[in-house]
């Protein structure tokens, strides 16, 4: 307490010391002291003389002796005061070197521009740390995409056919659509897209869309998978384990005197997945956050995922390691949460121009009961006039396969595959299962107008990209199911399919989750467990006799069975 | 977004995937100067696009001296001729909660029915209420509710006087990278809520000129908006994913920010169980 009150003391005094002597300098440039300054002065003198006197001698501040010795005894006053002394000191001085006409007015300013001197003096000693912000990185990463390949492999480039597609082509139409991802960042996904083809030397390739995240978001790419490339993936991990857990309870059944009760409850089976290049697994994605950082390979999808995913609603995070906290819970991360969705988006939305493309089997008038599951390019496709495209639905077909309920495309019978799984198993279980009814979707290439309605929502909007210049508009189609899907036609036979949203199912008048199942029972109930009332007196009285009775008459009988045999 | 800066905003947003074309924009820089000097507005923004399932209604506001409270919504479908919404009072705002139901249709015309069966207060007798909504007052109601709970700006582009008056701040000059990275430095644009309810100690920190807001980080449920940096991570952009479909951008450094609607117009419900 006492030193800062000394410390403020000393403030103060040396503001009056200070302006003493600029009144001094002042009145000796000819200007009138007021009153109130006088009393500063006479303030100060009697500071000095009620023994506040210094015998340090400072150095040498020229001419004015009196100065010199109003500063020292300030310096006196308190150790703590150095600082503002120097600064006292160096304001004074510059005071004295530059003799301006009114000190008074002027000597804050002069104060401030001795402080900032000083200040800049030592920022330059402090050196900028050099921070590397998330654009630089970004950039040092894009930087690729624009280099030039140094090979003169361009001419035979030219002319071959590129599995790449055209992006700006297609980036102007959906403009014209209204639907895009801003110009520089489309050229940024075509090279990506570009790197994407030379690296993985894909034989088709698609910009497929975008799926937002609540961190980042996903650029997705399709392509088609090559003949014969088998995904290598180890024997799923959950088969694997269910066989070890099998074999140690067994082991543990025969080292234990008294085994614990097994589980009766057989899990369903799972439903296998379609193998690469058909149904849902037809196409691989490859997805990345930004274009220039590396592609990511989804894994395919299985229909327990697809099933899950019909069920739940969750924004995607942006990263695809995550975890899918959802209820029920997803069998599998984000990676195989956004593969589930891009097979349920891609089956829902990818559509064409009617004739475009035409069933594989030409003779299939024999077996039309099975599902068309091929489609080829028809060359003798015309072109669908624009107009037509954008006032009917029919002129549209679907060309992606319909998602059976089970989770797959192709509907598979579980019920026949079960019993090959367990051979062993009983011949009673044979007989149970009912032929179940085979799920059948809408085959390929069924017109649009054919959707069904949901929530009271037609599924399909169509319009022209222009009402002023319809000669040269684009038919635009948009789903509304999937908001965010979108679709273009424009001349003859140019049409591309894009989605960019969150990946959700629009849900109509809200989301309301499964219920979890039945609790299982603890125990069978039947008479042995339920509890009865206790019988009264007379009921029992009741029962005894009536138990007595039976037994005379077994015994009368037996009585006559022994008189028989005596007879015989 | 200000019509000013609309041919370069439009391309910062386009992350979300919706934008306009060309023929609309080029139809929207013509109309809105026209509208700003029919209306006398000191500016107008191209508020956003509600999409509909037959046409899509197209939202311009205009503002005027005071940033806050003199705004107008008008509508149009073509880009050219606009229409004045009616203001969202509290009776518009109960009828269009009852009745509207589903996706717009694209018709300002359209009516909604809702019809609620009440019983009078000794039983016996029913009573059939229809309440009856056109689309035009469900679109001012939807504009109303987007901007009273997610309309963004960055913390310091407005100032309010000691009147009151709320004003674009002209010495703003930009959030740091570091400031624009976190949901604090950006405020609601729309009647502070949550403002009264801090205490002191919070408070005390508050510049009464700037934050006169509510902050984006106090928002229930957390994690109810997006923010990421795009376009080469030099764009700030956050989406609400209470409003599918709004996206706020910044470019940190500079004063220019804005946000657009496009969307459905439907709020989403789902919020709690998607997070």
């Amino acid at each position: 307490m006492e030193r800062k009150q000394d410390s403020s003391e000393g403030t103060l005094q040396a503001v009056a010391l200070l302006k003493t002597t600029m009144l001094k300098q002042s009145s000796k440039s000819g200007l009138n002291l007021n009153p109130a300054a006088d009393k500063v002065m006479v303030d100060s003198r009697k500071l000095r003389s009620t023994g506040l006197h210094s015998d340090v001698s400072m150095k040498d501040t020229p001419t004015e002796l009196e100065l010199t010795e109003n500063v020292c005894t300030l310096a006196h006053i308190s150790v703590k005061l150095s600082y503002s002394y120097d600064h006292l000191t160096r304001v004074l001085i510059k005071v004295m070197d530059e003799q301006p006409q009114d000190v008074v007015d002027v000597i804050e300013d002069i104060s401030r521009d001795v402080k900032r001197a000083l200040f800049e003096d030592k920022q330059s000693i402090l050196r900028d740390l050099p921070q590397t912000t998330a654009a630089e990185l970004l950039a040092e990463q894009q930087r690729p995409l624009f280099s030039r390949p140094e090979n003169n492999e361009q001419e035979d480039e030219l002319q071959q056919e590129t599995p790449l597609p055209n992006v700006s082509e297609i980036a102007f139409y959906l403009e014209q659509a209204g639907v895009g991802l801003g110009r520089e960042e489309m050229q940024r996904i075509f090279l990506a897209l570009k790197q994407l083809v030379e690296s993985q030397e894909l034989l088709c390739c698609r910009l497929w869309g975008k799926i937002l995240g609540t961190v980042s978001s996903y650029i997705v790419a399709e392509a088609e998978c090559r003949e014969g490339e088998e995904e290598e993936e180890p024997i799923s991990d959950e088969a694997a384990e269910e066989e070890e857990r099998e074999t140690e309870t067994q082991e543990s059944d025969e080292n234990e005197m008294d085994p614990l009760p097994q589980s009766t409850y057989k899990p369903p089976p799972v439903v296998p997945k379609e193998p690469i290049g058909t149904g849902t697994n037809k196409c691989v994605y490859y997805v990345c956050k930004e274009p220039g950082l590396p592609w990511v390979k989804l894994p395919s999808v299985s229909p327990a995922q697809i099933a899950a995913a019909r069920q739940i609603r969750k924004f995607f995070n942006g990263k695809l390691e995550a975890p899918v906290n959802s209820y029920p819970p997803f069998p599998g991360n984000e990676a195989n949460y956004l593969r589930a969705q891009i097979a349920r988006i891609s089956a829902g939305t990818q559509v064409s121009p009617q004739g475009f493309f035409q069933t594989g089997e030409e003779e299939g008038d024999e077996e039309d009961e099975a599902p068309r599951d091929s489609y080829e390019v028809n060359s003798d496709f015309e072109g669908v006039p624009v107009n037509e495209m954008a006032e009917s639905l029919s002129t549209w077909v679907h060309h992606g396969h319909h998602i059976l309920p089970q989770g797959r495309c192709i509907w598979i019978n579980m019920a026949v595959n079960s019993e090959d799984l367990n051979e062993e198993g009983e011949a009673e279980e044979k007989e149970e299962p009912d032929e179940p009814e085979p799920e059948v979707g809408p085959p390929l290439l069924t017109p649009l107008s054919q959707d069904v309605e949901m929530f009271n929502t037609p599924p399909w909007t169509s319009k022209m990209s222009s009402t002023l210049t319809p000669q040269h508009a684009v038919a635009v189609l948009r789903s509304n199911l999937w908001p965010g899907a979108f679709a273009y036609a424009c001349g003859g036979k140019k049409f591309e399919n894009i989605y960019v949203g969150w990946g959700l199912k629009y849900a109509g008048e809200g989301y309301s989750p499964p219920l979890p199942p039945q609790p299982q029972r603890e125990y069978p109930s039947d008479s042995e467990i339920t509890e009865a009332l206790d019988p009264s007196l007379e009921e029992e009285q009741a029962l005894k006799e009536v138990l007595e009775e039976q037994q005379d008459a077994q015994e009368e009988l037996e009585d006559t069975d022994e008189e028989d045999e005596d007879d015989g | 977004m200000d019509s000013q800066s609309l041919f370069f905003s439009l391309e910062l947003v386009a992350g979300s995937g919706n934008t306009l074309n060309v023929e609309q924009r080029a139809a929207l820089q013509t109309s809105l100067v026209i509208l700003q000097k029919n209306y006398k507005f000191q500016r107008v923004l191209l508020w956003g696009k509600v999409l509909g399932l037959k046409a899509d209604y197209f939202i311009a506001q205009g503002r005027g001296e005071d940033e806050m409270k003199d705004r107008k919504n008008l509508y149009s479908l073509n880009c050219v001729d606009w229409f004045l919404l009616p203001p969202a009072t509290v009776p518009l705002i109960d009828q269009v909660s009852s009745a509207a139901k589903g996706r717009f249709t694209g018709d300002p015309s359209h009516v909604y029915e809702h019809r609620d069966i009440r019983r009078r207060g000794d039983g016996d007798e029913e009573e059939e209420v229809v309440t009856k909504v056109n689309e035009e007052i469900r679109l001012a109601v939807t504009v109303h509710h987007i901007e009273e709970e997610v309309s963004v700006v960055p913390r310091g582009a407005f100032v309010k006087s000691p009147h009151g008056l709320v004003q674009i701040n002209r010495s703003f000059c930009g959030l740091s990278y570091s400031e624009s990275g976190k949901l604090d430095s950006f405020l609601h644009f729309s009647e502070p809520k949550n403002l009264k309810k801090k205490s002191l100690l919070e408070t005390s920190q508050l510049n009464p000129a700037i934050d006169f807001l509510d902050v984006l980080s106090d928002d229930i449920p957390k994690g109810s908006w997006s923010l990421q940096f795009e376009c080469g991570s030099k764009v700030c952009v956050l989406r609400s994913l209470l409003w599918l479909g709004l996206t706020f951008y910044h470019l940190p450094m500079t004063p220019q920010h804005g946000y657009i609607y496009i969307g459905d117009g439907a709020k989403n419900l789902d919020l709690a169980f998607m997070l």
